[in-house]
């Protein structure tokens, strides 16, 4: 994938209201704007605007029935999309990974310093 | 660009405070981030990150030793990071018991400006597994609708 397509994939489904829409058009197959308008909690035009937007990043395609709009999902994009968004969980895992053994490192190094200062403490007592 | 696009956390066999050392002092950065950074640990502060022959700015937002730290970055050239033009990068500490800390990052870019507050709260209280559990269902939901 190019820069440019995975900023596109990233802002599509960035969105919670799209993953919204996302969300069921996978539970649901093919179905027309106007079904998807009746279940989310915003407004037919944003609908639409979200469609354009998924449509753009390849995530969903329409076709004509009659008169009827329906919308799919493209599940190849899909799946190329999770896998894209899996690696960046990754990614952060494998630097909080870093950070824990930094972190454990620095204060490891500290226990030990304080105990010489306190062995040298009580060696000094005695 | 995004709500909840990564959360993610680890538990760490040390006091909160040398972990917020370890994830804010920039010669601590360069050994799990970036390979360059130049960045002054006090909100509004803009700083630069190199890695390998890329970089960019950041902009740190909130520093309130030792539980949050968090700055923007991936924001276009030449633009004030805000809300909806790049990406936030928020570090939460909580200590367990007095030498464990539990280290979480969440990266996400704009909120759900454009819905009633009744409805954020409700999504936010469906989507608490954030962007996970989404790809889950979604794969769960692909799985039953493939034929065979």
């Amino acid at each position: 994938m190019t820069a440019q397509a995975d900023d596109e994939l990233w802002s599509a489904i960035g969105d919670p209201s799209r993953r919204l829409v996302l969300d069921l058009l996978v539970s649901n197959g093919e179905v027309s704007a106007s079904w998807l308008s009746g279940r989310v909690p915003f407004t037919r035009q944003a609908v639409a605007k979200h469609l354009v937007v998924l449509e753009r990043a390849g995530l969903v395609s329409h076709r004509k029935q009659g008169r009827e709009v329906l919308y799919q999902v493209q599940a190849g994009r899909l799946d190329q999309a999770t896998r894209a968004m899996a690696e960046l969980a990754a990614q952060w895992d494998r630097r909080l990974d870093a950070i824990r053994r930094l972190a454990e490192a620095a204060h490891a190094e500290s226990k030990h310093a304080e105990s010489k200062h306190a062995e040298r403490k009580q060696g000094g007592q005695s | 660009m995004a709500d909840l696009l990564i959360d993610r956390d680890v538990l760490i066999e040390a006091p909160a405070e040398v972990v917020w050392r370890t994830i804010t002092e920039p010669d601590q950065l360069s050994k799990w981030f970036a390979d360059r950074v130049e960045l002054v640990v006090e909100p509004g502060a803009h700083g630069y990150m190199e890695f390998g022959d890329q970089g960019g700015p950041v902009v740190v937002q909130v520093v309130d030793r030792p539980t949050r730290f968090s700055f923007r970055w991936n924001y276009p050239d030449g633009e004030e990071p805000a809300a909806g033009n790049s990406m936030l990068v928020e570090f939460t500490l909580t200590p367990e018991g007095d030498e464990r800390t539990r280290l979480r990052v969440v990266e996400s870019g704009h909120e759900l400006c454009d819905w009633p507050g009744a409805e954020q709260q409700r999504y936010a209280d469906e989507h608490s597994g954030g962007w996970g559990e989404f790809l889950d269902r979604l794969a769960a939901l692909h799985a039953e609708r493939r034929p065979g």
